[in-house]
């Protein structure tokens, strides 16, 4: 809403109120002054001249050579506007003036001729050319009417003025109008408000005798008034209408519709006007369209209807979507003599599907959307037949023909009056609370600790005792409260053994050299099924309308991401990085809307280990540095022993270097080299990943530590190198040698794999390094030989493993 | 005789001691002078055949001559093992200023680090953290927030709708709502809710479709919106600095009556006025306001017992006024250059 400093003044004594301070005090009430704008800035030496004369340059056609009278002087000025003429008023740039995009205006030769200035158009005044009215969109501005010659043109064009953007949101609907501003600076400076009552001539003739009103759904259309107007004479609207529609962001266009959306500016009440003698009947049946039911707008296009818009119709046929757009066939035109105009109110939500739909958002929808006063439609009617009886030199005929209330009653809340204060925290009287709300032109009562305040349909946002308590709040100021703490039940907060672990989690990563990331969760329809733990059968979940093909499904997996983060980096020379990433995926359930979300850990490596040294190459990382990192994850969790790994096919990772990751035997993970082929479609080098759902590993939070003390008695070591067929697989031989071991196997540590010339092409060598230990006593070289025999021969009865000469 | 014989043993030994330089000369000697079969040994064996009034005194020279010698090899070889450790450590010097091995830790990313600040800051406070899903029912997204259908506030067009009735939550306020219909109108509740969040917007410089959020809420008896504006001070002191002020400026969102914007003092300037506050001196930081009675109802609070504030805050919004981000765009595309400046953050 673009209020006019100027015009504002008409309803609300400003003096004294710099434009500044003005938008301050509007936004620290409340509605926030988005832009404060002069319009006239930086324009100077424009004046009103007099074209005396005006006659063609002697060598160019399309220019005119005009003596301009400019009060103290006349001077040649060479004009190219096709509409300049003998005895026009217009501003005129004069030598040295500065016009729209600060161009200083010079003493100049045009084909030989002196031009003293520019006569100027209104987008040389920096009017938007989309607001400029028609007359005037290829030419230059001519004053109208009685402007003094030689007098600065600036406040003639309402360039002095100051506009103020104000950011309406749903609360603040009742400022979309002067007088709703008004009312609410009247409030905020506690100055008075001054609203002049408009003032109709109506001829004998009566209304109802040439048209009647009809209400087919009063819920959906609690009232529709309608005038008549004859006798009109369409042209264009003063000057002053015109600049205040201009500032407003509105086109002038003749005085008939002028007249309605500056009553519409005025007093929010969208208005519409039939050419009556077009309406095709003497009777308005304002009625739900048919499904299907169709019309054509003013704007040209056929629209097809739903039984959910409202329509009004002559009875037959539709001629405006009511609230939304008017018909083609009814439309005001040059020739129009007869007026039938408008003045409802209809069911908000309805007007917000319409236009929704229809996509036609308007200055009108968006008022019904937001809200009307319900009890200023009336006189929004009568404004506008006044207006258009002294500039259009209409003849009103007697009496408003309506359907439905005129009027409703004011909303009343009854309250104590000490809850403002305890819910603000403050310290008010009962004469502040009162006294503000009477600012705010609400009527008040009170009895004892009661208040009652009754709160016109003006304020339609204003219902329950909370919102008094804002009212009072925002125009006494929230800066006259007192910061305090809070008085109550005194909490334990702590995070939550997840959050715990979660943390923990990170920690370990970025120990791990890992750099955390946030990528999106929407993703692409193709790949956002792709490395998912665990496959789901039924379909992706899907965005209804997404903004683009790169974000409309949601992820299954954070891998496809961690990859276009991998070759992003790569494209800018950043070969060696290492990635983690925790959050949801979404995996689809069948028959059901909602995905089931789940939180996961996945990570991404490749390159070097770390960067090359004075020392030398660094190692390319492998399968066994990513393997190595969730090792490190499962040991700080204390879940290792819980968790196996099992060679696994998986969709885009390399067939021979990928492993599930399983929990108690369920799958909780992957982790693994991703296929040749993915790397060389994404421009990749070798690269390793993995993916653990995190609510599975921490769904307990981390286990509980038990407490044991340090071992007193020393410890034997024994190495053994055990060859077996290299198909064996380690975990087994680990599995096998842990059970054989037991109690006293205290640890067990693979530190040598060999495969080569000292054993057969089929073979590997596995040594393990065992540590023997009894708590309680000091073990004997027997017991400990018996154990090792144990293993020794349990290996060699499960694998065939032999110990190595 | 045997004297002379021990005296000029006593001077080869010492001459053949000195001139040692190296551990092995010095076992040499000792065998040499002072072995078993070495010639002080001999002479000391010999005695027997030397007279009563000779054996005192050879003897006693005899004994003086060994334990000279003893006492010089000793010498020598604490001497040399000294310059051999010298050696040894000249041999062992390092350019001490070449770079040494590190361990070169990932970063934790910046919005979670301004998340884990706020949350540390409230669980110090006394809020509990709450998490909820992502993907939300328009219920609790919306209607439980008092945004009933065909709310002016709510746009379909700003949603990620899934179905009718099922969309990617558009604030994390959804947990608020979550969280009082668990406590079935019994208070306190107490949380802070972070997460992510979506919006059908098109991602530039200053927005993103998806971005970070941070609600607080505190439902009690007797909550009053002096007690919002104290949480918020202590909140605008810990992030932003001891001496920055709040100011409360009116809004409205549907979900709080009263509603407030909180702006700080710049933290630049001072409040002076400057780019970062746009001249103003202050800084619009967050959402917050007195929660609607409609919303306590349909979660199940008796509004006239319970009163309460909520707040809401974009991660983002603070890490790019903090650091002077310039575009929203940086915390998704993970650059590791972006990343790594704020591994102590």
């Amino acid at each position: 809403m673009l209020v006019s400093y100027n015009w504002l003044q008409d309803y609300v004594d400003l003096d004294g109120i710099t434009p500044e301070d003005l938008a301050n005090k509007i936004t620290n009430a409340g509605i926030e002054v988005e832009h404060l704008n002069y319009p006239g800035e930086g324009l100077k030496g424009i004046v009103v001249g007099k074209v005396e004369s005006c006659t063609q340059h002697p060598e160019a056609e399309k220019l005119h050579l005009c003596q301009v009278n400019l009060g103290s002087e006349t001077v040649q000025i060479v004009c190219g506007a096709p509409n300049v003429a003998a005895g026009q008023k217009v501003p005129v740039a004069t030598v040295g003036a500065r016009i729209a995009g600060n161009v200083k205006i010079k003493r100049a030769k045009l084909r030989g001729e002196v031009s003293n200035g520019m006569i100027c158009s209104l987008d040389e005044l920096g009017f938007d050319h989309n607001y400029v009215p028609k007359e005037y969109a290829d030419g230059i501005y001519v004053f109208d009417d009685e402007v003094p010659v030689g007098a600065d043109a600036l406040p003639f064009l309402n360039l002095d003025d100051a506009l103020l953007e104000l950011d309406i949101l749903v609360n603040s609907a009742h400022c979309m109008n002067m007088i709703g501003v008004a009312y609410e600076v009247s409030a905020i400076l506690d100055r008075p408000l001054h609203l002049a009552k408009p003032h109709v001539e109506e001829s004998d003739q009566e209304a109802s005798e040439k048209i009647q009103v009809m209400i087919a759904d009063p819920k959906k259309v609690p009232y529709y008034g309608a005038r008549l107007l004859t006798g009109i004479n369409v042209k264009p609207s003063p000057r002053w209408m015109q600049l205040r529609l201009i500032a407003a962001g509105v086109r002038p266009i003749n005085n008939v519709v002028d007249s309605s959306n500056y009553v519409m500016l005025e007093y929010g009440q969208p208005l519409h006007t039939f050419d009556y003698d077009q309406f095709g009947s003497e009777r308005v049946l304002v009625r739900a369209a048919g499904e299907n039911e169709e019309i054509t707008t003013l704007d040209g296009q056929r629209r097809k209807l739903t039984n959910e818009d409202l329509l009004i119709t002559n009875g037959k046929q539709g001629v405006a979507v009511a609230g939304v757009m008017g018909g083609e066939n009814t439309e005001v035109s040059a020739a129009t003599k007869n007026v039938l105009l408008e003045a409802a109110v209809f069911d908000s939500i309805s007007i917000r599907r319409t236009a929704a739909r229809l996509q036609l958002r308007s200055d009108a929808s968006s008022r019904y959307e937001k809200g009307i006063d319900r009890n200023r439609v009336v006189s929004a009617a009568d404004r506008a037949a006044e207006l258009l009886t002294q500039f259009a030199d209409a003849t009103v005929l007697r009496g408003i023909v309506d359907a439905g209330e005129r009027t409703v009653p004011d909303c009343m809340i009854t309250m104590p009056w000490q809850k403002i204060n305890q819910v603000l925290g403050a310290q008010l009287t009962l004469e502040e609370i009162t006294g503000t709300l009477k600012r705010l032109h609400f009527s008040v009562e009170t009895e004892g600790d009661t208040m009652h305040v009754s709160v016109p349909a003006r304020r339609f946002d204003v219902t329950i005792p909370e919102d008094l308590v804002e009212e009072v709040g925002r125009v006494f100021g929230y800066n006259h409260i007192k910061a305090t703490l809070p008085e109550g039940t005194s909490a334990h907060a702590a995070l939550t053994p997840y959050q715990k672990a979660r943390r923990r989690v990170e920690a370990l990563m970025e120990g791990t050299g890992l750099s955390q990331v946030y990528t999106y969760s929407l993703t692409t329809k193709e790949s956002v099924a792709s490395y998912a733990v665990r496959n789901q059968e039924a379909a992706p979940t899907q965005v209804i309308w997404p903004m683009s093909e790169e974000h409309a499904a949601l992820r299954q997996s954070m891998i496809p991401q961690l990859i276009n983060v991998v070759h992003y980096h790569l494209n800018r020379q950043m070969p060696n990085v290492k990635f983690y990433e925790i959050g949801k995926v979404f995996l689809p359930v069948a028959g059901a809307a909602r995905p089931a979300e789940e939180e996961h850990l996945a990570g991404i490596i490749t390159g070097k280990r770390s960067e090359r040294t004075w020392e030398g190459e660094a190692n390319d990382v492998d399968f066994f540095s990513v393997k190595g990192i969730v090792e490190t994850l499962f040991d700080a969790l204390g879940v290792s022993s819980q968790i196996s790994y099992q060679p696994a096919k998986r969709s885009g990772m390399h067939p021979g270097q990928t492993a599930d990751i399983l929990r108690n035997g369920e799958v909780i993970g992957y982790v693994g080299a991703l296929h040749p082929k993915v790397e060389k479609d994404n421009d990749l080098n070798k690269t390793f990943v993995f993916e653990v759902a995190l609510d599975a590993l921490i769904r307990h939070g981390e286990l509980g530590i038990t407490y044991q003390g340090l071992p007193r008695f020393p410890s034997t070591t024994r190495d053994i190198a055990l060859v077996v067929k290299r198909a064996t697989a380690a975990s087994d031989l680990d599995r096998v040698i842990r059970k054989n071991g037991a109690p006293l196997l205290h640890s067990l540590r693979l530190f040598d794999v060999y495969e080569g010339s000292h054993v057969a092409d089929d073979e590997k060598s596995l040594a393990f390094s065992l540590v023997y230990q009894d708590p309680e006593r000091t073990l004997t070289d027997d017991e400990v030989n018996a154990v090792h025999e144990k293993i020794i021969k349990a290996c060699a009865d499960e694998f065939g493993a032999e110990l190595r000469g | 005789m045997l004297k002379e014989k021990l005296l000029e043993l006593r001077q080869q030994a010492l001459s053949t001691i000195d001139s040692a330089d190296e551990l092995k000369a010095l076992q040499e000697a000792h065998v040499r002078f002072l072995g078993k079969k070495g010639p002080i040994t001999e002479i000391l064996k010999g005695m027997g055949k030397l007279s009563k009034e000779e054996r005192p005194d050879v003897g006693k020279l005899a004994n003086e001559v060994r334990q000279l010698i003893a006492a010089r090899i000793e010498e020598k070889k604490t001497d040399l093992e000294a310059r051999l450790l010298d050696l040894k450590l000249e041999s062992e010097k390092l350019d001490v200023t070449l770079p040494g091995r590190k361990t070169v830790p990932g970063s934790h990313h910046l919005l979670a680090s301004i998340i884990r600040e706020v949350e540390d800051l409230f669980i110090g406070l006394g809020f509990s953290i709450e998490e909820g899903p992502e993907v939300e029912q328009d219920y609790y997204n919306f209607e439980a927030l008092n945004l009933p259908k065909d709310h002016p506030a709510r746009d379909m067009q700003d949603s990620f709708y899934i179905t009718d009735d099922i969309l990617m939550r558009t604030h994390t306020s959804p947990v608020q709502a979550r969280t009082l219909e668990k406590h079935k109108g019994v208070g306190p509740v107490k949380i802070i809710c972070p997460g992510k969040v979506y919006r059908r917007d098109n991602d530039d410089a200053t927005h993103s479709h998806q971005f970070m959020q941070i609600e607080g809420l505190y439902v009690d008896h007797k909550v009053r919106l002096s007690d919002l504006k104290g949480i918020l001070t202590v909140f605008a002191k810990h992030m932003f600095g001891a001496d920055r002020e709040i100011r409360l400026r009116p809004s409205f969102f549907p979900f709080t009556e009263p509603s407030v914007e909180m702006d700080i003092s710049c933290f630049r300037c001072g409040g002076h006025g400057c780019n970062v506050c746009k001249g103003t001196g202050w800084i619009e930081i967050l959402g917050a306001g007195m929660v609607h009675p409609n919303v306590l109802r349909m979660s199940g609070f008796d509004p006239s017992e319970y009163t309460g504030f909520a707040f809401g805050m974009g991660p983002e919004r603070i890490a790019m006024l903090k650091y002077g981000i310039e575009d929203i765009r940086h915390f998704y595309t993970d650059d590791i250059r972006f990343l790594k400046q704020f591994y102590r953050a």
